[in-house]
């Protein structure tokens, strides 16, 4: 006998085959649609603030972070923005409770941050202006965790 | 979730990480449009936040909500957060049946009296007490007396909210949102056909984070949510702008990729 949970979850599967073959049928040639000229112009600024924020880590230690999903960035500039940061030497990727990605850019002490969820969508997406991003430590918790882990492990 | 146990001990015992609470917190803050500066206020409330007692009253309603929240393919946190409140009464998910289950949410109402947090989804018929009715009891009479405890009412959804489908022409039912009822206790609109899941745990996290409801649009709905419309949003908007309006599906403006307003696109009214 199915648990009702179970029975939610596989109507919600047939669900997302049915988008996925729309999102397929959308994406024909024929139905492509152009992307409108329309900037807002606001890379420039942002970069002049992470400038600020790396002069501030360097002098006071001073950690900043800009949330990318509270600036109003036009269709391409997000992209026009971390193609300017570009990637630098580090790059990580961890799960907790779906992916994110960490890569430091070639700007070192500038980071960029992305959440995931568990079915891959951006939660989240941030530039880190800091020596490490905290996400990237572990825990202090999750290092009681795994002690007492170890100590099972081994008794 | 053991009694008296925090939310970031339930969390922990369902194996989610340190890590992955504060990933949690900062895309919450985030959506919430809270600066990052916030995310540890965030993380120490709702980590020592006491499970929040919720009765969920479901009343001229397609459950569409109920499954909006329900539905997620795999664990999230919007999942665990859910699972951590202590839902008390919700009459589709909860295993009770008949007087065990309206016992359920008596004793919650009295054993949290001014403390639970009441969701409401589906409009509530004034026409006719007998036009939808659980155990016996009104619709009417029993937001009225859930209400009176309540120390917020969250109501999910279109129905709730606005009245929805069944307060359309001609209204048979007479059916009416919770505004029109209650008028002394802070509600929260989240609309919605049905509204985002994600939303829903949101206005409860802020709950749980600041103790008081975040700031209201003059619908109700949480401007955080509700600020900016898929209109505002859509790469079809700078046609918008310039005047530039597909008049079919197939002529050569929506060939161009112009917005689709006069073809009945809800974007402008959408979240």
């Amino acid at each position: 006998m199915w648990h009702y949970r179970q029975l939610l979850t596989a109507a919600s599967g047939c669900l997302l085959r049915g988008e996925q073959l729309m999102n397929q049928a959308l994406n024909t040639e024929a139905l492509k649609v152009q992307v409108a000229e329309h900037l807002t112009h606001n890379v420039k600024p942002l970069l002049h603030e992470i400038r600020h924020a790396l002069a501030a880590l360097l002098e006071d230690g001073e950690r900043t972070i800009i949330d990318l999903r509270s600036m109003p960035l036009a269709p391409g500039e997000e992209q026009h923005l971390l193609d300017e940061l570009g990637q630098g030497e580090v790059s990580a990727r961890f799960n907790a409770l779906g992916p994110s990605e960490i890569i430091e850019t070639r700007f070192s002490g500038v980071w960029v941050v992305v959440h995931y969820n568990s079915n891959d969508e951006v939660i989240g997406k941030f530039v880190e202006v800091c020596d490490i991003p905290d996400l990237l430590r572990s825990q202090r918790e999750d290092i009681q965790q795994g002690l007492e882990l170890l100590q099972t492990q081994l008794a | 979730m053991l009694k008296d146990e925090t939310l970031g001990e339930a969390l922990r015992r369902q194996g989610v990480t340190r890590r992955g609470f504060l990933k949690f917190c900062a895309a919450t803050a985030s959506l919430m449009a809270l600066p990052p500066s916030m995310v540890p206020v965030i993380a120490a409330a709702l980590e020592s936040a006491r499970r929040p007692s919720v009765i969920w009253l479901s009343f001229q309603e397609c459950t569409g909500c109920v499954e909006s929240l329900t539905r997620s393919h795999s664990p999230t946190v919007e999942g665990l957060i859910f699972d951590a409140i202590s839902l008390d009464y919700q009459h589709t998910l909860q295993a009770a049946a008949g007087s065990a289950a309206e016992a359920a949410r008596d004793t919650a109402m009295e054993e949290n009296y001014g403390k639970y947090i009441l969701i409401v989804d589906g409009s509530i018929p004034l026409g006719n007490p007998g036009y939808s009715t659980i155990a016996g009891i009104s619709n009417l009479a029993m937001l009225e007396e859930a209400a009176k405890g309540a120390a917020a009412i969250v109501a999910v959804g279109t129905c709730a909210a606005y009245g929805g489908i069944p307060h359309a022409s001609p209204n048979p039912t007479g059916a009416v949102s919770v505004r029109d009822i209650v008028k002394d206790k802070p509600i929260i609109n989240v609309p919605g056909c049905p509204p985002i899941p994600v939303v829903i745990t949101g206005v409860l996290a802020h709950f749980l984070t600041f103790g008081s409801l975040p700031e209201l649009d003059a619908l109700g709905r949480p401007m955080a949510f509700y600020g900016k419309s898929i209109h505002d949003r859509c790469y079809r908007r700078p046609f918008y702008d310039k005047g530039l309006f597909a008049e079919t599906f197939d002529d050569e403006g929506a060939k161009k990729g112009w917005c689709l307003y006069k073809l009945g696109c809800k974007g402008p009214t959408t979240y």
